[in-house]
Protein backbone atom coordinates (compact mmCIF):
# COMPACT_ATOMS: atom_id res chain seq x y z
CA UNK A 1 0.00 0.00 0.00
CA UNK A 2 1.19 3.47 -0.85
CA UNK A 3 1.46 6.19 1.99
CA UNK A 4 -0.20 8.05 -1.14
CA UNK A 5 -4.21 6.57 -0.41
CA UNK A 6 -3.69 7.11 3.35
CA UNK A 7 -6.19 8.84 5.74
CA UNK A 8 -4.97 12.15 6.47
CA UNK A 9 -4.91 11.54 10.47
CA UNK A 10 -3.15 8.20 9.79
CA UNK A 11 -0.56 9.67 7.67
CA UNK A 12 0.25 12.76 10.56
CA UNK A 13 0.65 10.09 13.03
CA UNK A 14 2.90 7.88 10.66
CA UNK A 15 4.82 11.26 10.57
CA UNK A 16 5.11 11.56 14.10
CA UNK A 17 5.84 8.03 15.58
CA UNK A 18 9.65 7.61 16.28
CA UNK A 19 11.44 4.51 14.75
CA UNK A 20 11.43 1.43 16.60
CA UNK A 21 9.23 3.07 19.31
CA UNK A 22 6.22 0.86 21.03
CA UNK A 23 3.26 2.07 20.58
CA UNK A 24 -0.41 1.72 22.65
CA UNK A 25 -3.18 2.01 20.70
CA UNK A 26 -6.47 2.54 22.47
CA UNK A 27 -9.56 1.56 20.56
CA UNK A 28 -7.66 0.25 17.50
CA UNK A 29 -10.52 -0.92 15.58
CA UNK A 30 -9.26 -3.28 12.99
CA UNK A 31 -5.97 -2.24 13.35
CA UNK A 32 -5.36 -0.21 10.32
CA UNK A 33 -3.08 2.60 11.97
CA UNK A 34 -1.46 -0.46 14.31
CA UNK A 35 -0.35 -2.34 11.08
CA UNK A 36 0.89 0.19 9.30
CA UNK A 37 3.38 2.02 12.23
CA UNK A 38 4.31 -1.87 12.42
CA UNK A 39 5.29 -2.21 8.58
CA UNK A 40 6.48 1.96 8.43
CA UNK A 41 8.10 2.36 11.25
CA UNK A 42 8.82 -1.43 12.99
CA UNK A 43 7.46 -0.10 16.23
CA UNK A 44 6.33 -2.57 18.70
CA UNK A 45 2.61 -2.17 18.67
CA UNK A 46 -0.33 -3.31 21.01
CA UNK A 47 -3.66 -2.35 20.87
CA UNK A 48 -7.03 -2.79 22.54
CA UNK A 49 -9.90 -2.84 21.38
CA UNK A 50 -14.14 -3.45 22.83
CA UNK A 51 -15.38 -5.27 19.55
CA UNK A 52 -14.70 -9.02 19.26
CA UNK A 53 -15.24 -8.98 15.22
CA UNK A 54 -12.34 -6.62 15.09
CA UNK A 55 -9.72 -8.38 17.54
CA UNK A 56 -10.01 -11.25 14.83
CA UNK A 57 -8.95 -8.67 12.07
CA UNK A 58 -6.29 -7.77 14.01
CA UNK A 59 -4.67 -11.51 14.95
CA UNK A 60 -5.41 -11.53 10.92
CA UNK A 61 -2.70 -8.73 10.45
CA UNK A 62 -0.26 -10.16 12.90
CA UNK A 63 -1.31 -7.71 15.66
CA UNK A 64 -0.83 -8.21 19.51
CA UNK A 65 -4.82 -7.13 20.48
CA UNK A 66 -6.59 -7.32 24.10
CA UNK A 67 -10.08 -7.65 23.84
CA UNK A 68 -11.60 -4.71 26.40
CA UNK A 69 -12.44 -1.40 27.03
CA UNK A 70 -10.39 1.37 27.09
CA UNK A 71 -11.93 3.16 29.91
CA UNK A 72 -10.42 -0.15 32.25
CA UNK A 73 -7.77 -1.57 29.85
CA UNK A 74 -4.71 1.91 30.89
CA UNK A 75 -4.73 1.21 34.34
CA UNK A 76 -3.06 -2.18 34.25
CA UNK A 77 0.28 -0.98 32.61
CA UNK A 78 3.27 0.50 34.37
CA UNK A 79 4.60 4.23 34.23
CA UNK A 80 6.01 4.90 30.58
CA UNK A 81 5.48 1.56 29.21
CA UNK A 82 5.35 2.73 25.92
CA UNK A 83 6.53 5.92 24.12
CA UNK A 84 3.38 6.40 22.42
CA UNK A 85 -0.14 5.83 23.77
CA UNK A 86 -2.50 6.33 20.88
CA UNK A 87 -6.23 7.48 21.38
CA UNK A 88 -7.13 8.37 17.99
CA UNK A 89 -11.04 8.86 17.33
CA UNK A 90 -11.32 7.13 20.56
CA UNK A 91 -11.07 9.44 22.72
CA UNK A 92 -14.51 11.45 21.89
CA UNK A 93 -16.05 7.76 23.26
CA UNK A 94 -14.71 6.92 26.56
CA UNK A 95 -16.61 7.05 29.53
CA UNK A 96 -14.37 8.74 32.11
CA UNK A 97 -11.83 10.85 29.85
CA UNK A 98 -10.52 12.55 32.61
CA UNK A 99 -9.15 9.13 33.84
CA UNK A 100 -8.47 8.35 30.49
CA UNK A 101 -5.82 11.30 29.72
CA UNK A 102 -4.33 11.01 32.74
CA UNK A 103 -3.50 7.48 32.96
CA UNK A 104 -2.20 7.76 29.18
CA UNK A 105 0.11 10.24 30.13
CA UNK A 106 1.02 8.19 32.65
CA UNK A 107 1.74 4.75 30.71
CA UNK A 108 2.78 6.51 27.60
CA UNK A 109 5.56 9.11 27.24
CA UNK A 110 3.79 10.96 24.66
CA UNK A 111 0.25 10.57 23.69
CA UNK A 112 -1.37 11.07 20.49
CA UNK A 113 -4.85 12.23 20.30
CA UNK A 114 -7.25 12.63 17.36
CA UNK A 115 -10.73 13.64 17.39
CA UNK A 116 -13.41 15.07 15.35
CA UNK A 117 -13.84 18.83 15.64
CA UNK A 118 -17.06 19.75 16.90
CA UNK A 119 -16.77 23.22 16.15
CA UNK A 120 -16.25 22.85 12.46
CA UNK A 121 -17.94 25.33 10.10
CA UNK A 122 -20.41 21.88 8.48
CA UNK A 123 -21.58 21.66 12.15
CA UNK A 124 -21.77 24.99 13.20
CA UNK A 125 -24.13 25.55 9.74
CA UNK A 126 -26.51 22.95 10.88
CA UNK A 127 -26.79 23.69 14.48
CA UNK A 128 -27.32 27.57 13.06
CA UNK A 129 -29.53 27.26 10.05
CA UNK A 130 -31.33 24.21 10.43
CA UNK A 131 -31.37 23.69 14.25
CA UNK A 132 -30.46 20.09 14.05
CA UNK A 133 -27.36 17.88 15.81
CA UNK A 134 -24.88 18.16 13.32
CA UNK A 135 -24.24 14.76 11.27
CA UNK A 136 -20.90 15.58 9.03
CA UNK A 137 -18.01 13.37 7.11
CA UNK A 138 -16.61 13.36 10.89
CA UNK A 139 -19.22 13.07 13.05
CA UNK A 140 -21.36 10.52 11.05
CA UNK A 141 -23.97 9.68 13.68
CA UNK A 142 -27.34 10.60 14.44
CA UNK A 143 -27.99 11.71 17.93
CA UNK A 144 -29.90 9.01 18.90
CA UNK A 145 -27.20 6.13 17.77
CA UNK A 146 -23.91 7.60 18.02
CA UNK A 147 -21.16 6.07 20.37
CA UNK A 148 -19.42 9.55 21.21
CA UNK A 149 -20.35 10.71 24.42
CA UNK A 150 -17.94 13.98 24.43
CA UNK A 151 -18.45 16.53 22.46
CA UNK A 152 -15.21 18.73 21.81
CA UNK A 153 -13.70 21.53 19.43
CA UNK A 154 -10.46 22.37 19.13
CA UNK A 155 -10.25 25.32 21.22
CA UNK A 156 -11.49 23.19 23.55
CA UNK A 157 -8.83 20.23 23.77
CA UNK A 158 -6.09 23.46 23.94
CA UNK A 159 -7.85 25.02 26.80
CA UNK A 160 -8.13 21.96 28.52
CA UNK A 161 -4.51 21.21 28.47
CA UNK A 162 -3.56 24.91 29.41
CA UNK A 163 -5.25 24.70 32.23
CA UNK A 164 -3.29 21.31 33.44
CA UNK A 165 0.49 20.48 33.46
CA UNK A 166 -0.37 18.79 29.55
CA UNK A 167 2.54 20.55 27.61
CA UNK A 168 1.16 20.46 23.60
CA UNK A 169 4.33 19.09 21.35
CA UNK A 170 2.62 19.34 17.84
CA UNK A 171 -0.32 20.17 16.34
CA UNK A 172 -1.78 19.15 12.74
CA UNK A 173 -5.35 20.58 11.87
CA UNK A 174 -6.99 18.18 9.21
CA UNK A 175 -9.64 19.56 6.73
CA UNK A 176 -11.02 17.16 4.04
CA UNK A 177 -8.30 17.13 1.30
CA UNK A 178 -5.46 19.28 3.18
CA UNK A 179 -3.88 20.62 6.54
CA UNK A 180 -6.21 23.66 7.65
CA UNK A 181 -3.52 26.69 8.65
CA UNK A 182 -6.84 29.28 8.90
CA UNK A 183 -9.22 29.27 12.02
CA UNK A 184 -8.53 26.05 12.31
CA UNK A 185 -11.72 25.92 15.34
CA UNK A 186 -13.49 26.67 12.26
CA UNK A 187 -12.13 25.42 9.03
CA UNK A 188 -10.25 21.46 10.43
CA UNK A 189 -12.42 18.73 10.53
CA UNK A 190 -10.18 16.74 12.74
CA UNK A 191 -7.66 18.11 15.39
CA UNK A 192 -4.37 15.87 16.12
CA UNK A 193 -2.04 16.63 19.05
CA UNK A 194 0.93 15.13 20.55
CA UNK A 195 0.99 15.89 24.44
CA UNK A 196 3.33 14.94 26.93
CA UNK A 197 3.07 15.37 30.98
CA UNK A 198 4.46 19.00 31.84
CA UNK B 1 1.27 -41.23 7.85
CA UNK B 2 -1.53 -40.27 5.24
CA UNK B 3 -2.44 -36.60 4.95
CA UNK B 4 -5.77 -35.84 2.70
CA UNK B 5 -9.27 -34.68 4.71
CA UNK B 6 -7.65 -35.01 8.12
CA UNK B 7 -4.42 -36.18 10.09
CA UNK B 8 -5.50 -39.63 8.78
CA UNK B 9 -4.42 -43.13 10.20
CA UNK B 10 -2.60 -42.04 13.15
CA UNK B 11 -0.82 -44.70 15.65
CA UNK B 12 -0.28 -44.00 19.30
CA UNK B 13 3.32 -44.02 20.32
CA UNK B 14 5.20 -44.60 23.31
CA UNK B 15 8.31 -43.05 25.01
CA UNK B 16 9.87 -44.58 28.18
CA UNK B 17 12.59 -42.87 30.47
CA UNK B 18 14.36 -43.88 33.67
CA UNK B 19 13.14 -40.93 36.05
CA UNK B 20 11.67 -37.75 36.49
CA UNK B 21 12.60 -35.72 39.34
CA UNK B 22 9.04 -34.54 40.64
CA UNK B 23 8.11 -31.16 42.13
CA UNK B 24 7.19 -32.65 45.91
CA UNK B 25 10.78 -34.39 46.18
CA UNK B 26 12.13 -37.55 45.04
CA UNK B 27 12.40 -39.03 42.06
CA UNK B 28 9.85 -41.37 40.22
CA UNK B 29 10.41 -43.99 37.39
CA UNK B 30 10.54 -45.70 34.99
CA UNK B 31 7.89 -43.25 33.19
CA UNK B 32 6.11 -43.81 30.17
CA UNK B 33 4.52 -41.17 27.99
CA UNK B 34 1.60 -42.23 25.10
CA UNK B 35 1.92 -39.86 22.16
CA UNK B 36 0.88 -39.10 18.86
CA UNK B 37 2.30 -36.86 15.64
CA UNK B 38 0.55 -35.36 12.89
CA UNK B 39 2.06 -33.66 10.48
CA UNK B 40 6.37 -33.34 9.38
CA UNK B 41 8.89 -31.93 11.93
CA UNK B 42 11.11 -29.85 9.49
CA UNK B 43 14.90 -29.94 9.01
CA UNK B 44 15.43 -26.64 11.32
CA UNK B 45 13.31 -28.44 14.30
CA UNK B 46 11.24 -25.07 14.10
CA UNK B 47 7.95 -26.03 13.41
CA UNK B 48 6.94 -28.35 16.73
CA UNK B 49 3.78 -27.60 18.62
CA UNK B 50 2.68 -28.87 21.32
CA UNK B 51 -0.74 -29.52 22.70
CA UNK B 52 -1.78 -30.11 25.97
CA UNK B 53 -5.07 -31.98 26.79
CA UNK B 54 -7.41 -31.40 29.43
CA UNK B 55 -8.68 -33.56 32.64
CA UNK B 56 -10.17 -36.43 30.96
CA UNK B 57 -8.28 -36.35 27.61
CA UNK B 58 -5.49 -38.08 25.89
CA UNK B 59 -2.65 -38.07 23.11
CA UNK B 60 -5.36 -39.14 20.76
CA UNK B 61 -6.03 -35.51 19.46
CA UNK B 62 -6.76 -35.79 15.48
CA UNK B 63 -6.76 -38.32 12.88
CA UNK B 64 -8.33 -41.80 13.42
CA UNK B 65 -7.33 -44.90 14.88
CA UNK B 66 -7.03 -48.17 12.77
CA UNK B 67 -11.12 -49.24 12.70
CA UNK B 68 -12.34 -46.09 14.43
CA UNK B 69 -15.40 -44.26 13.85
CA UNK B 70 -14.66 -41.31 15.52
CA UNK B 71 -11.62 -38.91 15.33
CA UNK B 72 -9.33 -37.60 17.86
CA UNK B 73 -10.72 -35.01 20.48
CA UNK B 74 -9.33 -31.74 18.59
CA UNK B 75 -9.55 -32.85 15.23
CA UNK B 76 -11.67 -30.16 14.23
CA UNK B 77 -8.42 -28.21 14.79
CA UNK B 78 -5.26 -30.63 13.96
CA UNK B 79 -5.01 -31.36 10.20
CA UNK B 80 -4.58 -30.38 6.89
CA UNK B 81 -5.25 -26.78 6.21
CA UNK B 82 -6.84 -26.84 9.66
CA UNK B 83 -5.67 -24.36 12.31
CA UNK B 84 -3.10 -26.47 13.41
CA UNK B 85 -2.39 -27.05 9.87
CA UNK B 86 0.22 -30.68 9.37
CA UNK B 87 1.28 -29.38 5.95
CA UNK B 88 3.02 -26.52 7.74
CA UNK B 89 3.45 -27.38 11.49
CA UNK B 90 4.62 -30.92 13.53
CA UNK B 91 2.16 -31.56 16.43
CA UNK B 92 2.82 -33.14 19.42
CA UNK B 93 -0.01 -34.55 21.89
CA UNK B 94 1.17 -36.50 24.62
CA UNK B 95 -1.08 -38.27 27.76
CA UNK B 96 -0.31 -36.86 31.12
CA UNK B 97 1.81 -37.93 33.78
CA UNK B 98 -0.92 -39.81 36.27
CA UNK B 99 -3.64 -40.81 33.17
CA UNK B 100 -4.53 -43.53 32.33
CA UNK B 101 -4.87 -43.77 28.33
CA UNK B 102 -1.47 -45.30 27.88
CA UNK B 103 1.25 -42.96 30.09
CA UNK B 104 2.56 -43.93 34.04
CA UNK B 105 -0.67 -43.62 36.41
CA UNK B 106 -1.80 -44.91 39.36
CA UNK B 107 -3.55 -47.98 37.02
CA UNK B 108 0.43 -48.54 36.04
CA UNK B 109 1.93 -51.55 37.38
CA UNK B 110 4.47 -50.59 40.35
CA UNK B 111 7.84 -52.50 39.86
CA UNK B 112 8.44 -52.74 43.19
CA UNK B 113 5.46 -54.76 44.07
CA UNK B 114 4.15 -55.93 40.64
CA UNK B 115 0.81 -54.66 41.35
CA UNK B 116 -0.82 -51.32 39.96
CA UNK B 117 0.15 -48.01 41.98
CA UNK B 118 -3.06 -47.28 43.43
CA UNK B 119 -2.46 -44.95 46.12
CA UNK B 120 1.00 -45.70 46.07
CA UNK B 121 1.40 -43.49 42.95
CA UNK B 122 3.41 -40.07 43.99
CA UNK B 123 1.10 -37.16 44.48
CA UNK B 124 1.90 -35.25 41.19
CA UNK B 125 1.57 -31.76 39.56
CA UNK B 126 1.06 -29.94 36.37
CA UNK B 127 4.75 -29.05 36.63
CA UNK B 128 5.70 -32.70 37.22
CA UNK B 129 2.96 -33.66 33.52
CA UNK B 130 5.42 -30.73 31.45
CA UNK B 131 8.31 -31.84 33.20
CA UNK B 132 7.71 -35.32 31.22
CA UNK B 133 6.61 -33.87 28.42
CA UNK B 134 10.04 -31.64 27.98
CA UNK B 135 11.45 -35.20 28.22
CA UNK B 136 9.61 -36.08 25.17
CA UNK B 137 9.98 -32.80 23.31
CA UNK B 138 13.78 -33.04 24.16
CA UNK B 139 13.72 -36.58 22.46
CA UNK B 140 12.68 -35.39 19.12
CA UNK B 141 15.74 -32.86 19.33
CA UNK B 142 13.31 -29.86 19.39
CA UNK B 143 15.25 -26.67 21.00
CA UNK B 144 12.27 -24.55 21.08
CA UNK B 145 8.55 -25.32 20.29
CA UNK B 146 6.97 -22.59 17.90
CA UNK B 147 4.23 -23.14 20.22
CA UNK B 148 1.86 -24.56 23.27
CA UNK B 149 -1.31 -24.53 23.39
CA UNK B 150 -4.32 -26.28 25.65
CA UNK B 151 -7.75 -25.68 26.82
CA UNK B 152 -8.76 -25.78 30.86
CA UNK B 153 -6.18 -28.30 32.83
CA UNK B 154 -4.04 -27.73 29.01
CA UNK B 155 -3.88 -24.31 29.73
CA UNK B 156 -2.40 -24.82 33.39
CA UNK B 157 0.23 -26.73 31.55
CA UNK B 158 0.79 -24.37 28.84
CA UNK B 159 1.69 -21.38 31.67
CA UNK B 160 3.43 -23.98 33.50
CA UNK B 161 5.96 -24.24 30.49
CA UNK B 162 6.12 -20.42 29.89
CA UNK B 163 7.04 -19.89 33.30
CA UNK B 164 9.16 -22.93 34.09
CA UNK B 165 11.18 -23.57 30.48
CA UNK B 166 10.39 -19.75 29.16
CA UNK B 167 12.97 -20.15 26.47
CA UNK B 168 11.59 -23.32 25.36
CA UNK B 169 8.46 -21.94 23.76
CA UNK B 170 7.73 -18.97 21.27
CA UNK B 171 4.51 -18.78 21.68
CA UNK B 172 1.82 -19.90 24.13
CA UNK B 173 -1.81 -20.33 23.51
CA UNK B 174 -3.63 -20.74 26.74
CA UNK B 175 -7.57 -21.40 26.28
CA UNK B 176 -10.79 -21.04 28.95
CA UNK B 177 -8.06 -21.80 31.75
CA UNK B 178 -6.75 -19.99 35.24
CA UNK B 179 -2.67 -19.87 36.98
CA UNK B 180 -4.97 -20.94 39.75
CA UNK B 181 -8.16 -22.64 40.99
CA UNK B 182 -10.51 -20.76 42.69
CA UNK B 183 -12.32 -22.05 45.80
CA UNK B 184 -15.40 -22.70 43.63
CA UNK B 185 -13.39 -24.62 41.31
CA UNK B 186 -11.78 -26.45 44.11
CA UNK B 187 -14.59 -27.46 45.41
CA UNK B 188 -16.40 -28.90 42.62
CA UNK B 189 -12.79 -30.89 42.40
CA UNK B 190 -13.33 -32.10 45.60
CA UNK B 191 -17.01 -33.16 45.65
CA UNK B 192 -15.95 -35.41 42.53
CA UNK B 193 -12.71 -37.36 44.26
CA UNK B 194 -15.38 -37.43 47.75
CA UNK B 195 -17.87 -39.43 44.79
CA UNK B 196 -15.26 -42.08 44.16
CA UNK B 197 -14.36 -42.46 47.65
CA UNK B 198 -17.49 -42.65 48.77
CA UNK B 199 -17.96 -45.81 46.60
CA UNK B 200 -17.99 -48.86 48.28
CA UNK B 201 -15.65 -50.72 45.60
CA UNK B 202 -13.28 -47.98 45.64
CA UNK B 203 -11.18 -49.71 48.56
CA UNK B 204 -8.66 -47.06 49.07
CA UNK B 205 -7.75 -47.45 45.15
CA UNK B 206 -7.33 -51.21 45.52
CA UNK B 207 -9.94 -52.29 43.19
CA UNK B 208 -7.84 -53.30 40.16
CA UNK B 209 -8.88 -56.79 39.09
CA UNK B 210 -12.01 -56.36 41.10
CA UNK B 211 -15.03 -54.59 41.01
CA UNK B 212 -14.56 -50.62 39.91
CA UNK B 213 -15.98 -47.73 41.76
CA UNK B 214 -17.91 -47.37 38.52
CA UNK B 215 -20.82 -45.24 40.87
CA UNK B 216 -18.37 -42.82 42.18
CA UNK B 217 -16.92 -42.60 39.10
CA UNK B 218 -19.95 -41.84 36.77
CA UNK B 219 -21.05 -39.11 39.21
CA UNK B 220 -18.29 -37.33 39.42
CA UNK B 221 -18.22 -37.32 36.09
CA UNK B 222 -22.11 -35.97 36.30
CA UNK B 223 -21.14 -33.45 37.89
CA UNK B 224 -18.27 -32.42 35.88
CA UNK B 225 -20.16 -32.53 32.75
CA UNK B 226 -23.07 -30.01 34.75
CA UNK B 227 -20.03 -28.02 34.88
CA UNK B 228 -18.90 -27.80 31.49
CA UNK B 229 -22.32 -26.07 29.96
CA UNK B 230 -24.30 -23.48 30.91
CA UNK B 231 -27.43 -22.34 31.75
CA UNK B 232 -28.58 -21.78 28.00
CA UNK B 233 -26.45 -24.57 26.19
CA UNK B 234 -28.50 -27.18 28.60
CA UNK B 235 -31.87 -25.24 28.19
CA UNK B 236 -31.22 -25.21 23.65
CA UNK B 237 -29.52 -28.83 24.00
CA UNK B 238 -32.53 -30.46 26.31
CA UNK B 239 -35.28 -27.88 27.54
CA UNK B 240 -37.37 -30.28 29.59
CA UNK B 241 -38.17 -32.58 26.99
CA UNK B 242 -38.66 -36.02 28.12
CA UNK B 243 -37.23 -39.23 27.25
CA UNK B 244 -40.61 -41.02 27.13
CA UNK B 245 -43.61 -39.94 26.83
CA UNK B 246 -44.65 -42.25 29.69
CA UNK B 247 -43.56 -40.34 32.83
CA UNK B 248 -42.24 -43.54 35.15
CA UNK B 249 -42.45 -41.82 38.41
CA UNK B 250 -39.73 -44.07 39.20
CA UNK B 251 -35.88 -42.80 40.53
CA UNK B 252 -33.60 -44.94 38.76
CA UNK B 253 -34.58 -43.83 35.45
CA UNK B 254 -33.87 -41.13 33.28
CA UNK B 255 -36.78 -39.05 32.56
CA UNK B 256 -35.67 -36.09 31.29
CA UNK B 257 -33.26 -35.49 28.36
CA UNK B 258 -30.94 -34.05 30.79
CA UNK B 259 -30.85 -36.83 33.09
CA UNK B 260 -30.31 -39.30 29.91
CA UNK B 261 -27.52 -37.09 28.78
CA UNK B 262 -25.62 -37.52 32.04
CA UNK B 263 -26.40 -40.88 32.77
CA UNK B 264 -25.33 -41.83 29.38
CA UNK B 265 -21.81 -40.12 29.80
CA UNK B 266 -21.22 -40.81 33.26
CA UNK B 267 -21.33 -44.86 32.19
CA UNK B 268 -19.71 -43.91 29.81
CA UNK B 269 -16.61 -42.25 31.04
CA UNK B 270 -16.40 -45.71 33.56
CA UNK B 271 -15.32 -47.92 30.25
CA UNK B 272 -12.23 -45.35 29.61
CA UNK B 273 -11.07 -43.55 32.69
CA UNK B 274 -9.19 -44.60 35.79
CA UNK B 275 -10.98 -43.27 38.96
CA UNK B 276 -7.41 -43.24 40.67
CA UNK B 277 -6.79 -40.97 37.97
CA UNK B 278 -9.13 -38.71 38.38
CA UNK B 279 -8.27 -38.30 42.17
CA UNK B 280 -4.47 -37.43 40.95
CA UNK B 281 -5.29 -35.19 38.24
CA UNK B 282 -7.59 -33.27 39.76
CA UNK B 283 -5.36 -32.87 42.84
CA UNK B 284 -2.67 -31.88 40.27
CA UNK B 285 -5.03 -28.72 39.24
CA UNK B 286 -6.32 -28.13 42.80
CA UNK B 287 -2.95 -27.46 43.59
CA UNK B 288 -1.57 -25.97 40.87
CA UNK B 289 -0.25 -22.10 40.99
CA UNK B 290 1.35 -20.50 38.36
CA UNK B 291 2.42 -17.39 40.36
CA UNK B 292 3.83 -19.79 43.55
CA UNK B 293 2.25 -17.93 45.78
CA UNK B 294 3.72 -14.55 44.83
CA UNK B 295 2.52 -12.23 41.97
CA UNK B 296 1.66 -13.59 38.87
CA UNK B 297 3.17 -11.01 36.97
CA UNK B 298 6.69 -11.85 38.61
CA UNK B 299 6.57 -15.41 36.70
CA UNK B 300 6.20 -13.61 33.44
CA UNK B 301 9.41 -11.36 33.95
CA UNK B 302 11.29 -11.10 31.15
CA UNK B 303 9.68 -13.31 28.87
CA UNK B 304 9.95 -13.26 25.29
CA UNK B 305 7.53 -15.69 23.98
CA UNK B 306 3.80 -14.18 22.66
CA UNK B 307 0.72 -15.45 24.20
CA UNK B 308 -2.78 -15.61 22.64
CA UNK B 309 -5.66 -15.65 25.33
CA UNK B 310 -8.71 -17.19 24.98
CA UNK B 311 -11.90 -16.98 27.26
CA UNK B 312 -15.85 -17.76 26.77
CA UNK B 313 -18.36 -15.02 28.03
CA UNK B 314 -20.81 -18.24 29.01
CA UNK B 315 -17.88 -20.08 30.77
CA UNK B 316 -18.54 -20.34 34.17
CA UNK B 317 -15.81 -22.94 35.59
CA UNK B 318 -13.40 -20.96 34.23
CA UNK B 319 -14.86 -17.36 33.68
CA UNK B 320 -13.41 -14.92 32.03
CA UNK B 321 -12.12 -12.75 34.85
CA UNK B 322 -9.64 -15.85 35.41
CA UNK B 323 -8.03 -15.19 31.71
CA UNK B 324 -8.21 -11.23 32.23
CA UNK B 325 -5.81 -12.28 35.48
CA UNK B 326 -3.36 -13.62 33.05
CA UNK B 327 -3.45 -10.51 30.23
CA UNK B 328 -3.22 -8.38 33.35
CA UNK B 329 0.07 -9.66 34.79
CA UNK B 330 1.35 -10.27 30.38
CA UNK B 331 0.92 -6.21 31.18
CA UNK B 332 2.04 -5.52 33.41
CA UNK B 333 5.38 -7.61 32.88
CA UNK B 334 5.81 -6.31 29.21
CA UNK B 335 5.10 -9.59 27.67
CA UNK B 336 3.58 -8.96 23.92
CA UNK B 337 -0.22 -10.49 24.26
CA UNK B 338 -3.52 -10.85 22.67
CA UNK B 339 -6.74 -11.69 24.01
CA UNK B 340 -10.25 -12.79 23.24
CA UNK B 341 -13.70 -13.15 25.01
CA UNK B 342 -15.35 -15.52 22.25
CA UNK B 343 -19.45 -14.75 22.97
CA UNK B 344 -20.42 -18.33 22.88
CA UNK B 345 -23.22 -19.59 24.89
CA UNK B 346 -21.51 -23.02 25.45
CA UNK B 347 -20.19 -22.82 28.60
CA UNK B 348 -16.66 -24.37 29.38
CA UNK B 349 -17.00 -26.67 26.51
CA UNK B 350 -17.15 -24.18 24.23
CA UNK B 351 -13.27 -24.30 23.77
CA UNK B 352 -14.06 -27.76 22.30
CA UNK B 353 -16.75 -26.35 20.09
CA UNK B 354 -16.40 -23.16 19.13
CA UNK B 355 -13.72 -24.20 16.64
CA UNK B 356 -14.23 -21.67 13.80
CA UNK B 357 -13.38 -19.06 16.23
CA UNK B 358 -10.24 -20.65 17.70
CA UNK B 359 -9.44 -21.42 13.87
CA UNK B 360 -9.48 -17.56 12.60
CA UNK B 361 -7.33 -16.80 16.00
CA UNK B 362 -4.59 -19.36 16.48
CA UNK B 363 -4.20 -19.86 12.65
CA UNK B 364 -2.99 -16.52 12.26
CA UNK B 365 -1.45 -15.81 15.47
CA UNK B 366 0.49 -19.07 14.46
CA UNK B 367 1.32 -18.15 10.77
CA UNK B 368 3.11 -14.74 12.65
CA UNK B 369 4.68 -16.83 14.95
CA UNK B 370 6.25 -19.34 11.93
CA UNK B 371 6.92 -15.81 10.11
CA UNK B 372 9.81 -14.93 12.78
CA UNK B 373 11.51 -18.12 12.33
CA UNK B 374 11.61 -19.00 8.71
Amino acid sequence: MGTDILKSDHRKILEIVAPGSSVLDLGCGSGELLALLVREKKVRGQGIEIDEKAIYDCVERGLNVLHGDIDTGLSEYRDGAFDYVILNQSLQQVEHLERVLTDSLRVGRKVIVGFPNFAHVGSRAQLFFRGISPVTPSLPYTWYETPNRHFLSISDFITYCNARPIRIEKRAYLGARADVHFFPNVFARTGLFLISKK
Amino acid sequence: MTESCCAGNVETGYFTFDSVKLENGGNFGPVTLAYETYGRLNKERSNAVLILHALSGDAHAAGFHKGDKKPGWWDAMIGPGKAFDTGKYFVICSNVLGGCQGSTGPASVNPATRKPFGLDFPLITIDDMVRCQKKLVDSFGIERLLCVCGGSMGGMQVLSWLTRYPERVRGAIPIATCFKHSPQQIAFNEVGRQAIMADPHWNEGKYYGGSLPARGLALARMIGHITYMSDVSMAKKFGRERKDVAQTFAFNAADFEVEGYLHYHGDNFVKRFDANSYLYITKAMDNFDASRGKDFHDALAGIKARLLVVAFKSDWLYPSYQSKEIVKACKFSGVETSYCEVDSNYGHDAFLLETREETRLISHFLKKLHSEVS
